[in-house]
């Protein structure tokens, strides 16, 4: 008899509405470890599944948005705690898929932790910082304060998938969005991993959604989907950044490619309140005021 | 003084166009002509753009206080040149003198002076990030606030360091004009501002230079053109707001101060004929109050008057264009064709210019054309609600998002009244009240970007980049 056990590999999933479906395509695309072995096969997201994550990501979204902002807060702070939980699992899959260092993968799943705890505190503080009240020159009571745009995609570069999913996807979330993350085929598997994570992190079902696909293919999908508000990216080749651009001429699609923005690792302003400020829409209010 | 002629306002001085085409601008009120301007065409942008591409470095190295003194500077003369360009206002444009005199020149000035004074203050506005200037600012406004539009456009730009081609619209140059006197006159640094007049031609031009020459695009219009402008900008890396249309409710509950929403619902709609991308032209009164409400609009219609925009007890002024009337026109027609009831009051209108009675439609269904599309007119949609939840999602039912009226007593339903409005702006018990300090813009397909306020500068600076020493 032999002494070896047998592993039991992992099927991986979309992350849609809380829940693990297949791509609706039937579909996979082969995952490659860093030394070109195919390891395990990734969804292939289709139109359909997109489709269906926009459709979970609206219904779920207004009740996110309309949770306290001290509620989002905790919710995102669970978010830090499952991935520390987790933390030997995302260095493992980022030197194994990646085949980065231990150090580096280390350095990498630490900042994205140490990333979260710092958006944890965003939620209730976003307000003060981009609203206010308006001085204006007349008797009105006039104040702004910002609000979620709705559904936002996504779009992740290809280069350190960890840092750049939480970059991207918690300004989005922080401000009551809720997000459909195309996430890079770089690895695929820390992407599943990051949605398990999530779905055990107090994060209510359809606010993140997490699809793993080919990013050229799905690009028009997004950039043409009325029901999609406002779409991030960062660094992303010019033609899929494009693509995306061109949604904006659809439905006035906020779409913001950060291209002025420096490299996920640079805090000062991944951590600040302006990578939050592209997906709200403020809204000033006025009221005449007399006795 | 109005010349009889006019070039394009490029690197500080007035120029010739290129082609030497010029076009007569008119007063829409009695179809004469005020003046002969300049018709620029692609050539003459892209020496407006190299002009600013040139000034731009120096602009945006100026120490900020000195270039605040020179914004500071330019408020004051227009204040001082307030009639005059009051009256040039209401003369190429058709609105009443009491709006340009009363609204329009008041803002413009405000808006020089406020941002004028962010000048030296935008590290504070950004406070922990280093605002830098976006650059070259390209900007395309509308025919209904000419100067208003100008300076919203221009004044923020110009506190951030950035250097700017304003393209007025066709049919309304004229102020666009005299203020480029007074920027000369201010001192203002060669090329910093250049205004290019010109038909939609120029504007083409201005959005094909994007990412080439220009780092960003302002426009207020149309959505349909914000639309084509966000196509022709998509993959340059510009940076782009854009201010478009509107289908504004307005919300009036039974225990609404009544005569009060009459005025709001009146300002509202007929405020600068109706033609204002904010203008409440969808009005939701409450079922129980819906005739006694519609009686007193009614009764309230007949005491506006409709005539000579230069007679300052004018409430309605002159359509700014041919077409603009032609629009309308062709809507009043489509309300009547599809059922509902129109109403409008029996009066004389003067033999020439432009002119359209105000009116308002009731037995409006949802789906009809006057209840949906962007009118740019004179004319009211009366629809009812029943419930506050009924009345938020009638209200949110259009792929607009500009603006919205709330009346009612309760303070409580007024707050959440705007928390559940998709609007960019909110009027509770008032409407269409405009400050410089405040924001101004859209949610969905009215647009992105705001502008006034310290939130309006977002649209001017690169928050991005190095900053150097920051820790996190």
């Amino acid at each position: 008899m032999s002494a070896a056990r047998v592993e039991v590999a992992k099927t991986l999933k979309l992350y849609v509405n809380g829940a693990f479906p297949r791509s609706e395509s039937g579909r996979t695309i082969p995952v490659k470890d860093a030394r070109g072995r195919v390891v395990a096969h990734a969804s292939h997201a289709s139109r359909k599944d997109l489709r269906d994550a926009v459709e979970a990501a609206n219904a779920a979204q207004p009740k996110w948005a309309a949770a306290t902002a001290y509620n989002r807060g905790q919710v995102i702070y669970r978010i830090a705690e499952m991935l520390e939980a987790r933390r030997a699992e995302f260095i493992a899959l980022i030197t194994s898929i990646e085949g980065r260092t231990k150090a580096d993968a280390s350095r990498e799943v630490d900042h994205a932790i140490d990333r979260c705890v710092c958006f944890a505190g965003w939620p209730d503080k976003i307000a003060s910082i981009l609203g206010g009240k308006q001085p204006v020159a007349g008797p009105y009571f006039v104040f702004t304060m910002p609000e979620a745009t709705g559904t936002v995609a996504v779009v992740v570069p290809d280069e350190s998938p960890m840092l750049a999913i939480i970059s991207l996807l918690l300004p989005v979330v922080a401000a009551g969005n809720s997000a459909i993350v195309i996430a890079p085929m770089t690895n695929a598997p820390l992407a599943v991993a990051l949605g398990e994570a999530l779905a055990t992190s107090d994060v209510p079902a359809g606010i993140i959604n997490i699809l793993t696909g080919p990013r050229g293919e799905l690009c028009p999908w997004i950039a043409s989907h009325r029901d999609v508000a406002a779409v991030s990216g960062a660094f992303l080749h010019p033609v899929d950044a494009k693509v995306l651009e061109l949604g904006c001429a659809e439905n006035l699609k906020r779409v913001h490619m950060h291209h002025d923005a420096p490299g996920f690792t640079d805090d000062a302003f991944w951590h600040s309140p302006f990578s939050i400020a592209p997906f709200v829409e403020l809204k000033t209010v006025w009221h005449p005021s007399a006795l | 003084m109005i010349k009889p002629s006019y070039g394009l306002f490029i690197g500080g001085r007035f120029v010739e166009p290129k082609s030497g085409r010029g076009f007569q601008t008119i007063n829409p009120a009695t179809e004469e002509s005020i003046a002969e301007v300049s018709d620029g065409d692609a050539s003459d942008i892209a020496r407006a753009v190299a002009a600013a591409r040139k000034a731009q470095p120096a602009w945006a190295k100026t120490r900020p206080a000195e270039r605040a003194k020179i914004l500071f500077r330019i408020a004051r003369r227009l204040q001082e040149r307030s009639r005059e360009l009051a009256v040039l206002e209401t003369m190429n444009c058709g609105k009443p003198i009491k709006e340009s005199r009363d609204e329009d020149l008041p803002l413009v000035v405000q808006h020089f002076f406020h941002h004028a004074g962010w000048c030296d203050k935008l590290a504070y506005a950004f406070a922990g990030a280093t605002p830098r200037p976006v650059g070259v600012c390209g900007q395309i406004i509308p025919w209904n606030f000419p100067l208003l539009m100008a300076a919203w456009k221009l004044a923020p730009a110009l506190a951030c360091g950035n250097t700017c081609i304003l393209k007025p619209a066709e049919t309304t140059p004229m102020t666009a004009l005299m203020l480029a006197e007074i920027l000369q006159e201010c001192g203002l640094p060669d090329g910093v501002v250049n205004i290019v007049t010109g038909g939609p031609d120029a504007g083409r031009a201005m959005t094909a230079l994007a990412g080439r020459g220009i780092d960003k695009i302002a426009f207020t219009g149309s959505t349909d053109v914000g639309k084509a402008i966000a196509k022709s900008c998509a993959g340059t890396g510009v940076k782009l707001t854009l201010e478009l249309g509107g289908k504004g409710p307005n919300i009036v509950f039974a225990d609404a101060a009544l005569d009060q929403a009459v005025e709001g619902v009146v300002s509202g709609i007929w405020f600068n004929q109706g033609e204002v991308c904010c203008a409440g032209s969808r009005l939701f009164v409450e079922e129980s109050i819906h005739d006694d409400f519609v009686a007193r609009l009614k009764s309230r219609m007949q005491s506006l008057r409709v005539g000579d925009p230069l007679d300052k007890n004018t409430d309605i002024g002159a359509i700014n264009s041919k077409a603009q009337l032609a629009t309308i026109q062709r809507y009043i027609e489509a309300g009547t064709h599809e059922g509902a009831q129109r109403f409008d009051v029996p009066c004389d209108l003067p033999k020439k210019g432009f002119w359209c009675k105000p009116c308002l439609f009731t037995g409006v269904q949802p789906s009809h054309t006057i209840a949906r599309e962007e009118i740019f007119g004179p004319v009211l949609s009366v629809m009812t609600f029943r419930t506050p939840d009924e009345a938020v999602q009638r209200a949110n039912n259009t792929t607009y998002g500009l603006s919205a009226g709330v009346w009612t007593e309760k303070a409580a339903r007024a707050l959440e009244m705007s928390n559940r409005l998709n609007a960019g702006v909110v009027w509770l018990n008032t409407f269409n009240r405009f400050d410089a300090s405040a924001p101004f813009g859209g949610y969905r397909e009215s647009g992105f970007g705001r502008e006034g306020g310290r939130q309006g500068l977002m649209s001017y600076v690169k928050i991005g980049g190095a900053t150097k020493g920051a820790k996190r």
